[in-house]
């Protein structure tokens, strides 16, 4: 084995990366300025709001999404009670902040690629080995360019978060849209629609549950990725769970574990119900 | 002038369609190319031409390619080869946005499983062809109503599609398919997916709006009562090509091939064949020149026990048994007038043998077929059931 040399894998990835952060520094200064400071505008809306009304205001949110029911409402009022009686109120704001801007920029990338792969093959066959890349490389590893382009913080959490997170909307997206009856397209083109038309009018409408399960898909992993993001320096719940590891304390680890989890929750359900909410 | 006129039409799917159209032209059968070049052919250079204001019915079995035929008039499959004109503009070779003008305008679609979409109210459903034009929101919502309220769902509009009977959505697709007031309408399959009663209703209230509209009508079917029922022509497919183009008489009476009899061999022919077709010519005599003597002989020579009795242009007057003849010239009567039954059954020539079942099966006398007063023939019970046997009719034929 020993007359074939190692192939220096390592070395190009380090070069290439370190001339993307050359060259590119124009690009991420800007976002990394931006970005770093909405999240932190947002956050600090997030907590000005008084705890109280915040959790009236969601719980009221839930029962009328959910249909006028009250489970979902009286779960959530009860979990965000939880974490604000555990002091986690604050971290809980950067987390949900993080988790927002993070699944935003997911599904304005997304869709547009899921519907782009939908209308062409090649498009698919190329993207599909990406995803599938893209999903399968564990998430630890997308902190190290993350660190290399934008320092540390939120924004390069922000940034592995959008990639770990931004393949289940792509294929969902794609997926509904091909799913579209033949028959459903062929009454749209029998009627002479442009493209753009067949696309807002019948395939996107007819695809949007699928997409909003993609969607809700991807919420779900940027949150998961906030524990990740949290090592470098994200900061929210997840920084509490690294603190309760490196100080071996179960029970801060377990509270801000439980916090994550009731905001997990109280996240698919909304997503879900919006999606089921209407034209049953 | 043909509102459309199909010529070579051919669609070949599969890899190399050039291949197989060559075989194609040699004359190979579809299995021959499909084994030969792994391509299917779906339709073999089909040509017809449609009228306008014409119910033209394309038929076969699932397979036969009627409904690529279809979608390549509108062009929502291409064509491997061959000419669509609609209205003299060949769709062959129009751009994209000639394509979408025709298809906004001129055509429109109904389809076998409905295609309405689900998130829409029925009137939006009926709006979408209007909407796609780009017309205001206020226009677009009165034509679409005037639209289902021709269909009956009027009371409907803000209903959703899954909320609707199978007979209920189709209505809402063909009031989508009538709102752009389209010269053409195609219709595949429309009524297949929809129970016995329910497609007989929608076949009736089709005829009737077509008496109202006067659109020109293709319509696609495997049901050959259907294609009967409906349509004016009949062009009948096969293996990707047309069999036979022609009235439902035609196609019933005289089937081009073995195929086609085939296929007609179970139909209903008591709701297809009038009276014209199993009459026979009549024995008559004319009560201003013969007497009750001559009309006695005639039967004896014939065979037959009743004559009847017109003037000198045909005009049918009575009916006289071979019984009341003899006792007139045992009487030494002379006038056919005084001896001959005048309340006899008639019936027209486009009678339906459904209908003459009930006349002949009371009558003791043969039924006389009239036209304007005029006797054209006779029916009598044997060939009634020999029609029915398919038997007698291809030796009257039609007219």
């Amino acid at each position: 084995m020993g007359f074939i040399n190692t192939i220096p894998v390592q070395e190009w990835v380090d070069l290439v990366t370190e001339w993307i952060t050359d060259n590119f520094e124009f690009l991420f200064e800007p976002i990394k300025e931006h970005l770093g400071d909405f999240i932190e505008w947002l956050s600090l809306s997030l907590q000005w709001i008084n705890p109280w009304i915040f959790m009236l205001f969601i719980a009221l949110l839930a029962f009328f999404v959910t249909g006028k029911r009250f489970g979902l409402a009286t779960f959530a009022f009860i979990g965000l009670w939880f974490i604000f009686n555990q002091g986690m109120w604050e971290e809980l704001m950067d987390t949900f902040s993080l988790v927002i801007t993070a699944s935003v920029i997911s599904v304005i990338i997304g869709v547009p690629l899921g519907i782009w792969m939908a209308k062409s093959n090649i498009v698919e066959t190329i993207m599909t080995p990406i995803l599938d890349f893209m999903q399968t490389m564990p998430a630890f590893v997308y902190l190290i360019p993350a660190v290399a382009f934008f320092g540390i913080g939120m924004v390069p959490g922000v940034f592995a978060s959008v990639i770990f997170a931004v393949p289940p909307t792509v294929r969902f997206t794609n997926l509904g849209i091909r799913q579209v009856s033949q028959e459903l397209i062929e009454a749209s083109d029998a009627f002479g629609t442009t493209s753009f038309q067949k696309l807002f009018k019948v395939q996107l409408p007819m695809a949007k549950k699928t997409i909003m399960a993609g969607i809700n898909q991807t919420v779900m992993l940027s949150l998961s990725m906030v524990v990740i993001a949290s090592m470098i320096g994200a900061e929210g719940l997840g920084q509490r769970v690294i603190e309760s590891l490196s100080r071996n304390q179960v029970g801060l680890g377990f509270v801000a574990g439980v916090s994550i989890v009731i905001l997990a929750i109280i996240i698919d359900r909304f997503t879900q119900s919006l999606n089921t909410q209407k034209g049953e | 002038m043909p509102v459309i006129k199909v010529e070579n039409l051919s669609k070949i799917f599969g890899k190399h369609p050039a291949q197989a159209q060559k075989l194609l032209d040699e004359g190979f059968k579809k299995e021959e190319i499909l084994k030969k070049t792994g391509n299917t052919v779906g339709v073999n250079r089909a040509t017809f031409e449609v009228e306008p204001g014409e119910i033209f019915v394309i038929m076969g079995l699932s397979g036969s390619g009627k409904s690529t035929l279809v979608r390549l008039l509108n062009r929502i499959i291409e064509p491997t080869e061959g000419n669509v004109y609609v209205d003299d503009q060949n769709l062959s070779n129009m751009t994209s946005k000639e394509l979408r003008e025709v298809r906004r305008q001129k055509m429109s679609m109904v389809f076998q499983r409905f295609a309405l979409f689900p998130y829409r109210t029925v009137l939006e459903n009926a709006e979408f062809g209007l909407e796609v034009q780009g017309m205001e929101k206020e226009e677009r919502s009165k034509k679409a109503k005037e639209s289902l309220e021709l269909v009956g769902l009027g009371n409907f509009i803000n209903q959703y599609p899954g909320q609707l009977s199978g007979g209920m959505q189709q209505r809402v697709g063909l009031a989508r398919a009538l709102a752009n007031d389209p010269e053409v309408l195609l219709m595949d399959e429309a009524f297949s997916a929809l129970d016995p009663l329910i497609r007989k209703e929608m076949q009736d209230e089709l005829l009737d709006l077509q008496e109202r509209m006067k659109k020109t009508i293709i319509f696609i079917t495997h049901d050959l009562d259907e294609a009967l029922r409906i349509g004016d022509r009949i062009a009948l497919m096969k293996d990707g090509s047309i069999v036979q183009i022609g009235s439902p008489e035609e196609i019933l009476v005289n089937p081009a091939n073995d195929y086609v009899e085939k296929f007609v061999e179970d139909v209903d022919r008591s709701k297809v064949l009038t009276a014209q077709h199993i009459m026979k010519r009549p024995e008559t005599v004319s009560y201003e020149k013969h007497g009750p003597r001559v009309a006695l002989e005639r039967m004896k020579e014939e065979g037959i026990s009743t004559i009847y009795v017109t003037d000198r242009t045909r005009q049918l007057k009575g009916v006289v048994s071979a019984d009341k003849a003899s006792e007139a010239v045992k009487n030494n009567v002379t006038d056919l007038n005084e001896i001959m039954e005048t309340d006899l059954p008639t019936t027209s020539l486009d009678t339906s043998m459904q209908e003459i079942f009930d006349i002949i099966h009371d009558s003791p006398v043969p039924i006389a077929v009239v036209d304007d007063g005029k006797l054209r023939g006779v029916i009598v019970r044997g060939a009634v059931i020999a029609a029915l046997a398919g038997s007698e009719v291809s030796l009257n034929g039609v007219h």
